[in-house]
């Protein structure tokens, strides 16, 4: 894992200082709301419905024992004793005083975290597959350039006051876990012929208002091009993206509005004259980062373990959530444990200060001292002795963490919505909890299979609906809520935008609605079909006649 | 409205020249954009210093064949929300431009170390803050991952390559100097 030096540690200690004296001048009126506003949300604080909501950086989802130690601690001391855990592998507190933020961020910073760009228009933070470093198919860690990418856009002086957020996800596997293609800037590894890194650059891809699969800029960039690559990029969008209408900001309008072709021309010429003032530099930063993310001394142990097969004979439950909760690993012996935060009936992404340490410790245990957040809201233990997975699992069972359901229906994807966010149209947390409690059953959600239900509760897409293989929109209207849903979204390396089905429904029909997708689904799939695969097989058709022609709609 | 320049307010003593006005005989002249290219050949034989205000929805290179003939160039900020200006100054210094960069505008002290830092030298600002908040508000991070005036730059130091040892370097220092 990433440690601070000395720089590190002296940048997150100046910011947190000077966000201490801006919290002071606002809080004696000094500064108004309107002054304070850009400098909080450079900070991660909003202010929402009810509270301040602070947002904390995890970059690339990774955190260590100390770290989630922490932010338990936080959850208890500033919080209501929880946290929730977001799309973006950041957390959030919901009910957070702005006298306590300067506190807050000292101590985040005593365990090298920080709130920086968690918010405002600038570069957030970096995104990527939760399973880097430990996932089969991995071709390399893609943490190393992640980092590299945080140090280069922390209060980035030309990028830090962009049209609107920009958000960047970088995966190192073939198969797309960090949703690349629905980013501002998507960067896939590849490998040439000798053996030597490059990157696929996709850009203007993004939910919100206007989804959209971002477009591929180029098929393979040198990794040591990559940072004035993105400069330029960034440099095209800065000046030329659009700033009269915010929901028109977001550097996929301007892919949109310049075109494909224009809007690569614009970058390739800004690339070829662009001075990068530290190219001799980034590789050797890139090695010395590297360096940290080198494997773990992983034990050289026998691919099957007597132990773990033996678990799953003696216990069914094991068994079953064995079998959708572990992913391989590149190392045999090893599993990646997933660890799912949707409980029947609970708030998708919310873990107790409680359930926080007891991941810690297991993480410390078992699976060398590290855990990921994944953008899926659960979190994992990559990297854990087969022989070890059973006592893991007793363990979250007795924390209520052993639900088997990743990937699953139960596995929903939700944003906060109106329960907690001003931009909210209608309630996501309910509905979740409706359709988390209907497929409650086990054995019926893994003879559904994979499937991806996400919800958002308002058109800015946080619970990334225009990509769940069912996304759910909530919506008002005239003072009732009322939702949307669509078929065949997908995140994947083959990414789609899911379409509208028909007219929407009431909070309370969702779970029944659903309920008539899935059954279609069931009754009309092929062996082995998933529901993406029979959607895209199948089209909207038979879904809709099941929906819309029933006798009680 | 103070002009900050080097730490410290200065008295800003170039003839604005608003629309079709004429040019002065002497002294030296800041003029629209838009003068500019209409009347570049007057403006070219005028004796004293050129300036020009160039909008933010312009391309820097619109500005390269004028540069050499040029030593101010204020930069509008509509907004301090409104980043363009910080890009189109990077590209000017880029360009070589090195008279006074100068911000104008919505210029807060919560951004003027983003402004030094792409190359902004010159400051417009409000009447409302002393010279010491400016000051302060210059160095209020001492380290950056960019390699930027007034700031020790981390990498460059982590690789002992220049920028290593110049820990409390000045914010205004490197910065080039109008005429």
């Amino acid at each position: 894992m990433y440690r601070y030096d000395e720089f590190d540690h002296r940048f997150v200690a100046e910011r947190t200082a000077q966000f201490r004296e801006q919290a002071l001048r606002r809080l004696s009126g000094e500064l108004s709301e309107d002054e304070f506003r850009p400098l909080r949300l450079m900070n991660g604080l909003y202010l929402q419905l009810h509270a301040y909501m602070l947002r904390i950086a995890i970059p690339y989802g990774t955190l260590s024992s100390r770290q989630l130690d922490r932010l338990a601690d936080i959850a208890e001391r500033h919080d209501r004793g929880y946290g929730h855990f977001t799309t973006r592998q950041n957390i959030q507190f919901n009910w957070i005083k702005l006298e306590d933020t300067a506190d807050i961020l000292e101590s985040l910073a005593a365990v090298e975290m920080h709130a920086i760009q968690t918010s405002g228009n600038c570069i957030r933070n970096v995104t990527t597959d939760h399973w880097a470093g430990a996932a089969a198919d991995e071709l390399a860690d893609p943490r190393p350039v992640a980092e590299l990418l945080r140090q280069w856009s922390s209060l980035n002086p030309e990028f830090s006051y962009l049209p609107r957020k920009f958000k960047i996800a970088v995966t190192g596997a073939p198969n797309d876990r960090a949703a690349v293609k629905v980013h501002d800037i998507g960067l896939r590894m590849h490998l040439d012929a000798s053996g030597a890194r490059g990157w696929e650059v996709i850009v203007g891809g993004g939910q919100g208002r206007t989804p959209a699969v971002g477009i591929i800029v180029r098929d393979f960039l040198p990794e040591r091009q990559l940072l004035p690559y993105l400069e330029a990029i960034m440099r095209v969008y800065n000046l030329h993206g659009r700033r009269d209408n915010k929901y028109k900001a977001r550097i996929k309008i301007l892919v949109m509005e310049l075109g494909e072709k224009r809007f690569r021309e614009e970058v390739e010429a800004e690339f070829a004259r662009i001075i990068h003032p530290t190219a001799e530099v980034d590789g050797k930063e890139l090695e010395r980062i590297s360096a940290y993310f080198a494997p773990p001394s992983f034990e050289t142990l026998p691919k099957i373990s007597g132990a773990f097969e033996q678990a799953k004979l003696d216990n069914a439950a094991f068994a079953k959530w064995a079998r959708v909760n572990l992913a391989a690993h590149r190392v045999d012996g090893y599993g990646i444990v997933n660890i799912s935060l949707k409980p029947p009936g609970g708030i998708p992404g919310d873990a107790t200060a409680e359930q926080m340490r007891v991941v810690a410790d297991l993480a410390r245990r078992y699976s060398f001292d590290e855990v990921r957040v994944s953008h899926h809201q659960n979190l994992v233990l990559p990297h854990v002795k087969r022989d070890d997975v059973f006592t893991v699992w007793k363990v979250l069972e007795a924390n209520g963490l052993a639900t088997a359901n990743l990937g699953l229906a139960g596995d929903i994807i939700a944003c906060p919505g109106l329960d907690y966010c001003t931009l909210a149209t209608a309630r996501s947390i309910p509905v979740a909890q409706a359709i988390s409690r209907r497929f409650a059953d086990l054995e019926r959600q893994h003879e559904i299979g994979p499937l991806k239900i996400n919800i958002s509760g308002c058109i800015n897409a946080c619970g990334h609906h225009h990509v769940g293989h069912i996304g759910i929109l909530g919506l008002d209207k005239k003072g009732e809520e009322f939702y949307q849903i669509t078929l065949g979204g997908s995140s994947s390396e083959s990414a789609s935008i899911g379409n509208i089905l028909g007219p929407g429904f009431a909070g309370h029909e969702v779970a029944d609605a659903i309920d008539t997708i899935i059954k279609t689904y069931l009754g009309l799939r092929h062996d082995g079909e998933t529901f993406l695969d029979a959607y895209r097989r199948l089209g909207p058709k038979p879904f809709k006649e099941a929906l819309y022609a029933a006798p009680q709609r | 409205m103070p002009l900050l320049k080097g730490d410290r307010f200065i008295k800003d003593s170039w003839i604005r020249i608003d629309g079709d006005a004429d040019l002065p005989f002497t002294g030296d002249i800041l003029v629209p954009f838009a003068r500019l290219l209409q009347n570049w050949g007057e403006i070219a034989r005028h004796p004293g210093l050129v300036g020009v205000v160039f909008p933010n929805s312009e391309r820097a290179e619109a500005l390269q064949s004028f540069l050499s003939r040029l030593s101010l160039i204020v930069l509008p900020f509509p907004a301090f929300t409104d980043g363009r200006a910080y890009s189109i100054g990077r590209q000017l210094r880029d360009l070589g431009f090195a008279g006074e960069l100068r911000a104008a505008g919505n210029v807060l002290p919560d951004q003027l170390q983003f402004m030094l830092q792409v190359g902004f030298d010159a400051f417009e600002v409000p009447d409302r803050f002393p010279e010491s908040v400016w000051q302060k508000a210059a160095r209020s991070m001492s380290v950056s991952y960019q390699p930027v005036p007034g700031a020790r730059n981390v990498w460059l130091a982590r690789h002992g390559e220049l920028g290593g040892d110049r820990d409390d370097q000045d914010p205004w220092f490197e910065q080039p100097h109008a005429g």
